[in-house]
């Protein structure tokens, strides 16, 4: 019975300190710097964000519809690195996630990384 | 029967009623238009974005419009004269005979019925329901194709790497790119950098606004004085026209 007990209790150290230990696959570091709900939930909108801005890129381009929920600038004001200021190079959001994915996005070849989205001045005549 | 017809009469009157509603709204819209557009809303063919410039203002040697759109745009972070992208450039004219001279800014002249749009093959270049003749650079494979149809040279082709964007502007290697009316202020109410540019250099050569809108200042003035289209015998129906050429 004592035998048992501590068989046991041994198995269950051992699974908790496995369950601490880091898993065998690495796991791309996401540094999120402003924590809070994000505009879908976190399962979808890492499985269909290239979606949703696809989506939101012909309404904004061919439509002038340019609602900030999908777009791509508010995902950058919200993601960009304190560090770095920037959604992309070292650590920065979108990079370190497709780095590990091996997927390469084209949007930086246009579209500038790093906040800063001017507002209007001056009304029509 | 007759309850039938009393519902008959009720369902007339409200659409009476709607009717009435209907007839007032073209009155209340326009102004609606002339404030701005909501985020959420589509532009729509009833506004025609257009732009009058008044050569009689504009100033031999000022280039104040070309600086506020490369500014505004970020043209020119490389600085390679030659084959920098230039959407907007100021233009020296002077007749021979009588020795006139004047100056005037050339741009894309978004056209209704534009010869890049005809020629692209791939549907990058595109005219908004609202006037404004654009490149989707998403779309664009840079053929350059519209560069050789466009009779204004309003387009630019993009050699090199960039990294400098407005992120309101995005822009890059590789497409063909063009005077966009501005059009990320124009759709939240405001107006084109140069024609801010003009007014602030108290020349007030540029007048951007809405050509359908009989109300709005650009067509008050296209009705009152002659202006001219730029090769008009290309039946392009120009967004653009001059004033004094």
């Amino acid at each position: 019975m004592k035998a048992i007990a501590i068989a046991v209790l041994w198995g269950l150290t051992f699974a908790v300190a496995h369950a601490a230990e880091p898993g065998r696959a690495p796991l791309p570091a996401i540094e999120i710097a402003k924590p809070g709900q994000c505009v879908e939930p976190k399962d979808v909108i890492r499985r269909d964000h290239m979606k949703f801005l696809r989506h939101q890129r012909d309404l904004t381009m061919h439509e002038g519809i340019r609602t900030k929920k999908h777009s791509l600038n508010e995902c950058i004001s919200c993601h960009a690195s304190p560090k770095t200021g920037s959604v992309i190079g070292e650590g920065g959001f979108c990079q370190s996630c497709h780095d590990y994915a091996a997927v390469k996005p084209d949007c930086w070849d246009c579209h500038q990384p790093k906040p800063g989205q001017k507002s209007v001045a001056g009304a029509r005549p | 029967m007759s309850e039938r017809n009393d519902d008959r009469r009720k369902f007339l009157a409200a659409a009476a009623a709607g009717a009435g509603f209907v007839a007032l709204a073209p009155g209340i819209r326009l102004v609606e238009i002339a404030a701005a557009k909501p985020d959420n809303e589509a532009v729509t063919a009833r506004v025609r974005w257009g732009m009058l410039i008044d050569t009689t203002r504009c100033q031999t040697g000022c280039t104040e419009c070309v600086s506020a759109c490369n500014k505004e745009n970020h043209l020119g972070e490389v600085k390679k004269p030659r084959t920098d992208a230039q959407w907007i450039r100021k233009i020296d004219l002077k007749e021979l005979k009588t020795g006139r001279a004047l100056s005037l800014p050339m741009m894309c002249q978004h056209c209704a019925n534009p010869p890049c749009v005809d020629v692209c093959p791939t549907g990058a270049s595109f005219k908004r329901a609202d006037g404004i003749v654009l490149v989707d650079r998403h779309i664009c494979i840079g053929c350059r194709y519209c560069m050789m149809a466009c009779p204004y040279k309003a387009r630019s082709f993009v050699h090199e790497p960039h990294t400098d964007q407005n992120p309101e502007v995005p822009r890059g290697q590789g497409c063909v790119e063009g005077c966009t009316l501005c059009v990320h202020r124009v759709d939240r109410g405001g107006t084109p950098a140069c024609v801010e540019a003009c007014a602030a250099a108290g020349h007030n050569a540029m007048l951007f606004g809405d050509l359908n809108d009989p109300e709005s200042a650009i067509a008050k003035r296209v009705r009152e004085v002659k202006t001219t289209q730029v090769r008009a015998d290309l039946k392009l129906d120009l967004g653009v026209r001059y004033e004094g050429i």
